[in-house]
């Protein structure tokens, strides 16, 4: 099966405090520590045991620039055959839509089976898997958390709510957007991805890929964001300020105050 | 100005709690609009879902095909581009289903798309204003949308309060006629309900709720510690049950489960929207974490800046000594 993986690098919460910058119109980007997004990191992690079953190829790509090759190369480490950079001034300020148009040309480019996605960035809309599908005129699905391939098609689990999942079965060629928490991504080492250093990433352009310059960057884009802000605080947590052994004091007090303890 | 259209669920007869929401957002995009509730399925169940609108939404469009008596986006996103008019605005709810639907709808009617909107601030010439969160939470930005060709609108459950006071006598059209044949290659086949797990979280008035912030497995047990101290149960935030530390039926939220306790412990939680809709009944809330940015702290009663991992083994033994029981 040829599979192809849409990923992006983006900040880690789980590393940053996200501060804004002092104009409101960015994060302040310095000092942040980038990763894969981390749906998108079971997203591969996917791929490449659904290829290690049934055979074929997975591919990596992304939209963005030079920096982006960190994640694309950790994928490599982690056992895509193949990476592709998809990448052009004229990209820039692309909104969902953009950017699920720069892929649907690549696509076209290609043959592929079967197209995953993260479910969502944690700067995203949870949106480029379901235009990407809808662009190229292939049934798509959202939210999967359980993948098994059947002849030309697959059966896919989907998280609703309350912890049920809905089955489906979805034909080949299809996009999926990937749940966290589907698989346990591999982990990947300095030694890892220092292996695989030497293998050529190719970058593509806007002509290469031939995407409708109209369609793609700030012109193109419908929604435009404006500025970054903090909302107002509603009235907020009272903050302990004590030490560690007032504050495990007071908790428990409140614990008890509060009904919790019999 | 464009008409307002607002995608309704309903489940045996029943419209979801959401359509209040859904009709309250639509009323902040334009205050005069008259919104259209649109709504598909089949049968007595479609119109008994369709008449419980009546005194809420001005008209409700009812879209009735066999092959829609189950909601799989693939097919609702067909029905509704035969009925919904070019340039119109339509709200859904970002949940899985308006997850599913929204985004594949947009591109095939050439509408903008903005998701999990949280605030909309109102029309200006071609742009719908809008407030959409990033990061899980911990910053918000303004959106501006192009709704010169329509727009397809998913807001977050939870965010638009509903309006008291809204009554009408709408009635209910029929645009079943809109829809030929529907076809999908994605088939529904069943739904799975959700194993019940060894403790069932939602019957305890203490809960010990860990998140990303416990680090590890092996960690887990701290929290064990402290619950058992006071009579508590643990429970979860998803990167937890994603990691595979904790069973599925131990994490709160909307794709988790709904618990009603008196006291939540939130250790290690950021406070993504997801995790406290899983919290109800107004409980009094206690966070620790180490981000004192994390919006945890903006729904908390009470907020620590600490290390979970050094905090609670220090809540435990002072627990202990309170209550008389000696360390193991």
């Amino acid at each position: 099966m040829e599979i192809l993986v849409c990923a992006r690098r983006v900040p880690d919460t789980s590393e940053n405090e996200i501060e804004i910058n002092a104009a409101g119109s960015d994060i302040e980007r310095d000092e942040v520590v980038y990763s894969i997004n981390e749906a998108d990191n079971y997203a591969v992690e996917e791929a490449l045991q659904i290829r290690d079953r049934v055979g074929g190829n997975v591919t990596v790509v992304t939209v963005g620039n030079e920096d982006d090759e960190e994640i694309l190369r950790r994928q490599l480490a982690m056992g895509a055959n193949q990476a592709v950079l998809l990448s052009d001034d004229s990209f820039s300020g692309s909104d969902g839509r953009g950017i699920a148009a720069i892929l649907a040309a690549f696509v076209q480019k290609g043959h592929y089976d079967l197209i995953l996605t993260g479910v969502q960035a944690d700067d995203g809309g949870a949106q480029v898997g379901g235009m990407l599908a809808a662009m190229l005129d292939y049934p798509f699905a959202s939210l999967a958390n359980s993948i098994q391939v059947g002849e030309g098609k697959l059966r896919v689990s989907r998280e609703i709510e309350s912890g049920n999942r809905e089955i489906n079965e979805i034909d080949l060629p299809c996009v999926l957007s990937i749940q966290t928490g589907i698989n346990e991504p591999r982990y990947v080492g300095m030694r890892g991805i220092r292996q695989v250093a030497s293998v050529p990433i190719p970058a593509l352009g806007a002509a290469d890929v031939g995407v409708d310059q109209t369609a793609v960057g700030d012109a193109g884009a419908r929604v435009k964001r404006v500025d970054y802000f903090v909302p107002a605080l509603s009235k907020g947590a009272q903050i302990l300020h004590g030490s560690r052994e007032e504050n495990a004091d007071q908790v428990l007090e409140l614990v008890a105050a509060k009904g919790g303890l019999k | 100005m464009a008409r307002i259209f607002a995608y309704i669920v309903h489940r045996g007869g029943v419209v979801d709690d959401s359509a209040a929401e859904l009709l309250a957002a639509a009323k902040k995009i334009d205050r005069t609009a008259s919104v259209t509730a649109i709504l598909t399925g089949w049968g007595a169940d479609l119109d008994a879902a369709c008449d419980s609108l009546r005194s809420s939404f001005g008209e409700t469009w009812k879209i009735a095909n066999e092959t829609l008596s189950y909601p799989n986006a693939e097919l609702v996103r067909q029905a509704l581009l035969g009925a919904l008019p070019a340039g119109s605005i339509l709200v859904v709810l970002h949940d899985h289903f308006g997850i599913d639907l929204s985004p594949g709808l947009s591109i095939k009617w050439n509408a903008a798309f903005v998701s999990d909107v949280m605030g909309i601030e109102g029309i200006d010439g071609n742009s719908l204003n809008l407030v959409r969160q990033e990061f899980g939470g911990q910053v918000s930005t303004h959106v501006r949308c192009d709704i010169s060709s329509g727009a397809v609108i998913n807001i977050r459950p939870g965010a638009f309060k509903p309006e008291s006071g809204i009554t009408t006598s709408g009635e209910v059209i029929d645009k079943s006629f809109t829809v030929s044949t529907l076809t999908s290659r994605r088939r529904y086949i069943e739904t799975i309900v959700a194993e019940a797990g060894d403790v069932d979280i939602t019957k305890h008035s203490v809960l010990v709720s860990i998140g990303r912030g416990i680090q590890e497995k092996e960690n887990v047990s701290i929290a064990e510690e402290l619950a058992e101290v006071l009579g508590a149960a643990v429970s979860c935030s998803r990167p937890v049950v994603d990691a595979k530390w904790m069973e599925k039926s131990r994490q709160v939220g909307s794709s988790g489960k709904t618990v009603k306790p008196k006291v939540y412990l939130a250790f290690g939680i950021s406070g993504a929207f997801q995790h406290l809709a899983g919290i109800k009944g107004n409980p009094f809330l206690i966070a620790v974490n180490k981000n004192p940015k994390a919006p945890i702290f903006q729904v908390a009663d009470i907020g620590i800046v600490d290390d979970i991992l050094e905090f609670v083994p220090v809540l435990t033994e002072k627990a202990r000594e309170l209550r008389g029981v000696s360390a193991k």
